[in-house]
């Protein structure tokens, strides 16, 4: 633990760490462009100098490491002509087009040449000009702009394990390009425009949109995938510009999937803005008068068991709770959020979450996969997974199809039969997940989503009892969900109750007559042409599978526009806050079914969020701890079954086309044409 | 600069002999360093693809090495010796550092660019001369220097240039080496100093 002073500041640092982190220690603002702390180290920017006794020249503090007894100046006339330097050969090259460039108003160079800037410049030849490189449709490129920090080739390399950028050419010529100009094959290479530091890099769907200072941001939740994401939400009016990731160390540090950022696009495309009635076989615009009416009209008389709901993957808590509260009141049992089928056992709390928690990546030496794609499934949990998996002792297989996660993974195979296999300590993995001090398995949806779904549930609970995956202040069971809904649905209990039907189960009784009346809370990832003769309720955002048999469409929010609860594939619970109003009539989703409840005389108990919140969580007081990782206790649960030799399919097979959401984007939609490779040449004509 | 690597169509890959080659070279690092041999692999496709590198030249090698593409393309867009463009049969790179400058290497640039008739990093239109200004090719104490694929031609005046070019061009093979009356980097004119033995120290 060295000591040095900063500024006549004695601060006690780790061992390993730089000079910048102890100056930051005491307080003291270093500017930086190449530096970043989840990054390696280039040292190639210079903009960090401090003086350093005993060193007859100012020193890189980002690449210097800290060390006993050394004592640093940051506020001296030395360290601001320094740096005055540093900046002055910055912008030599730098254009002077901060008014048309997109980074504007939240630039690092612009910001720091404030501090260290000339009035002028004293460099009379010409500026070099860059040829803009294409990286694929998400990011924009104005190369001219690009100091050369190396972020976005680092952050590439190192976090996004896709090693396609590179800087060419030396010294002046030095030019940032991906292979031959190639898209960057990642699905979260939009960080790299929150990296870069410049406006070299910045989003091309947002380019020339909005300045980011007459933007509102509000801290809100992803729902694109069951990570639960820490996202700000910039909106303009009523229109939502752009979406940024924020930190949450626990759950998607600082970064966030090309899904999560650039499918707000969708949330403007193919929106119910109104209540629909069908006429006729027609769908009719029609009042929320007229749509409650012949929703009361068709349930009057109608047996409670007549009558179901399908949750879908979209939903906040207090949506799917006042539903099922509705539900309770009608006396109906059949009710389910597992569109997919996954045959999750909802005894246990621990039997379906992500017990070690997304943190707990860091700490776990080995790792079974078990039918699951991190890659596609939870993107941000992937990138936890490649880094602990760079650093070294974590061994990590796979029993399903073979992947590319952008790590190293044993591939084991894919047949179910492993994990009796492993189970039983027959198979040479055993040994492995036996002698790993904090061993953990992570099963996806797709495994679970099969007919002997119970089977591979309770196998992999076996893999976790025997071989010490449960232990002392570590469950390395972990179940990933796609559904950002999915753990909140389970939490309040919308499963079939006694004698209830599960989704297969309503789709059939919908089909043979059994089930007469469906709700469907924007739940678009069924097939829902066995809906065709039920009545059916649709209550959601889109235009998408759900409204395709639906005889009444009740217009909600999406996730940017009402203030929601979601609970993430490890438990934690976590609550977004409303960024824009929803389109036209739509409403939130919890006053429609308040307002629906009403009309059919069964009113719900609460008059506003908060009252629905407090009688939530009285009933479920877990969802009441907010943003901590829950310790689940490890019980009973799951049934022993026989499993089927069909190899695994996955949950996720099309990552840009998973929700109704980004189904509706027309960036995500050229993203996907993009990666498959074909590049389109932009003529004058497009966009 | 902006880098186009050219695609050729050809594939390419290292003769048997530059093959055997390649394995020493790999031999010299431990396996999961292998691609400390970049270079030398490069130089040697370069060889072997006639003086420069293609996209398939760079992929081989990066394959080779289990190296990311961008990895061996940084690496040949670095170097000035990796030719990324197609270049003639003769290749005659300049010296213009500061010492063949001050030894008039402005007359040589000149007297190639007569003789030749192409400017700097061009290449003739029969395809059989380039001409490149390369920086301080090591020999300054014979300045000033050009080298023809490898071969160093030192001492030069705008004539002796422009009589090595045109031996070039009718196909001789000019003798290397300093063009005026010198023995390697001996003094001109002979040696001046320990001309004889004193016998004193016997």
């Amino acid at each position: 633990m060295p000591k040095l002073t900063v500024d006549g500041i004695e601060v006690e640092v780790p061992a390993g760490a730089t000079v910048l982190q102890a100056c930051e220690a005491a307080g003291a603002e270093v500017p930086r462009f190449c530096y970043h702390e989840r990054l390696s180290i280039a040292g190639n920017c210079r903009m960090c100098l401090v003086e350093m006794e005993k060193s007859p020249k100012p020193v890189a503090s980002c690449a210097m490491p800290a060390g006993d007894g050394m004592v640093i100046r940051t506020n001296t006339p030395a360290v601001k002509k320094a740096r005055e330097g540093v900046m002055e050969f910055l912008l030599i090259n730098h254009p002077l087009d901060c008014p048309i460039c997109d980074q504007g108003g939240e630039c690092d160079l612009q910001d720091q040449s404030v501090a260290y800037g000339a009035g002028q410049s004293r460099f009379l030849e010409n500026k070099r000009a860059v040829e803009e490189k294409y990286m694929g449709p998400l990011i924009k490129t104005v190369m001219t702009r690009c100091i050369h920090c190396t972020r976005c080739i680092r952050f590439s390399k190192e976090i996004a394990g896709v090693p396609e950028l590179g800087a060419l050419g030396r010294g002046e010529h030095m030019e940032v390009t991906t292979y031959l100009e190639q898209t960057l094959h990642s699905e979260v290479s939009g960080n790299v425009i929150d990296l870069c530091p410049v406006g070299a890099l910045t989003s091309r769907p947002y380019a020339f949109t909005a300045r980011s200072w007459e933007l509102k941001k509000t801290e809100t939740i992803d729902v694109m995938d069951a990570v639960g994401g820490n996202i700000r939400v910039d909106a303009r009016g009523n229109e939502v510009m752009r979406i940024l990731p924020r930190v949450n160390e626990a759950v998607n540090e600082e970064w966030i999937s090309d899904k999560t950022r650039f499918v707000y696009d969708g949330l403007k495309r193919r929106r119910l803005d109104r209540p629909y009635v069908r006429k006729a076989g027609k769908l009719t615009e029609a009042t929320w008068a007229e749509a409650f009416d012949a929703i009361a009209k068709k349930l009057k008389g109608m047996a409670g068991d007549k009558t179901a709901a399908i949750a879908g993957d979209l939903q906040d808590v207090e949506s799917v709770y006042a539903l099922r509260l509705l539900m309770d009141s009608l006396g109906s049992p059949h009710r389910d959020c597992r569109q997919d089928g996954a045959k999750l056992d909802v005894t246990t709390r621990a039997g379906y979450l992500f017990n070690s928690g997304i943190a707990g990546i860091d700490e776990a030496d080995a790792c079974l996969l078990i039918g699951v794609n991190p890659r596609h499934e939870a993107t941000s949990i992937n990138l936890r997974l490649r880094a602990r998996s760079r650093r070294g002792g974590f061994a990590i297989a796979n029993v399903g199809p073979a992947l590319d996660l952008t790590y190293k993974v044993d591939e084991l195979g894919n047949d179910p039969k492993l994990l009796s296999a492993i189970a039983s300590g027959a198979h040479p993995f055993a040994e492995v997940l036996k002698k790993a001090a904090k061993p953990m398995l992570i099963v996806g949806q797709g495994a679970l989503a099969r007919a002997d779904g119970a089977g591979v549930l309770a196998a992999a609970r076996e893999i976790a009892d025997k071989l010490g995956l449960i232990k002392d202040g570590w469950n390395g069971f972990n179940v990933l969900h796609t559904a950002a809904a999915r753990v909140g649905a389970l939490d309040v209990g919308f499963v079939p109750q006694k004698g209830g039907r599960d989704v297969a189960g309503i789709l059939d009784g919908a089909k043979s007559g059994a089930i007469e009346a469906v709700f469907l809370l924007g739940a678009d990832e069924i097939n829902s042409d066995p809906l065709k003769d039920a009545f059916v309720v649709y209550l959601g955002t889109h235009g998408d599978e759900g409204v395709r048999h639906a005889d009444v469409i009740l217009p909600a929010a999406a996730y940017t526009e009402k203030p929601g609860t979601y609970v993430n594939t490890e438990g934690r619970v976590q609550r977004g806050l409303k960024a824009v109003f929803a389109p036209g009539d739509a409403r939130e989703d919890w006053t429609i079914l308040r307002a629906l409840s009403d009309a059919l005389g069964k009113t719900l108990p609460f008059d506003n969020l908060n009252e629905l919140r407090a009688k939530l969580c009285s009933e479920v007081p877990h969802l009441a701890v907010i943003d901590e990782k829950p310790a689940a206790p490890w019980g009973k649960f799951g049934t022993a079954g026989a499993l089927e030799p069909t190899p695994f399919a996955l949950a996720v097979s099309d990552y840009y086309r998973t929700n109704p959401i980004c189904r509706a984007s027309c960036i995500l939609a050229t993203v996907k044409d993009a990666m498959s490779g074909d590049k389109t040449e932009a003529t004058g004509t497009h966009g | 600069m902006s880098v186009h690597v050219i695609a050729t169509g050809e594939s390419f890959a290292f003769t048997p002999e530059n093959e055997a080659w390649a394995k020493t070279q790999l031999a010299k690092y431990p396996s999961e360093r292998k691609a400390s041999a970049v270079m030398p692999l490069l130089t040697r496709a370069q060889e072997q693809r006639g003086g420069w590198l293609t996209k398939e030249a760079i992929e081989y090698v990066a394959d080779y090495l289990a190296m990311p593409y961008i990895r061996v393309l940084e690496v040949a867009s670095f170097y000035t010796m990796y030719n990324l463009k197609p270049v003639g049969r003769h290749v005659i790179e300049v010296c213009t550092t500061t010492p063949c400058w001050l030894r008039g290497s402005d007359e040589i640039v000149k007297a190639c660019k007569k003789t030749l008739g192409i400017g700097l990093g061009e290449t003739t239109p029969d395809g059989e001369f380039t001409l490149l200004e390369v920086e301080c090719a090591g020999a300054c104490v014979n300045a000033p220097v050009a080298v023809h694929n490898g071969a160093y031609y030192e001492d030069l005046t705008a004539d002796s240039a422009t009589k090595i070019i045109e031996a070039l061009k009718r196909g001789e093979a000019p003798k290397p080496g300093p063009q005026i009356d010198r023995q390697t980097s001996a003094p001109v004119g002979g040696p001046t100093t320990l001309k004889a033995t004193t016998g004193g120290n016997a």
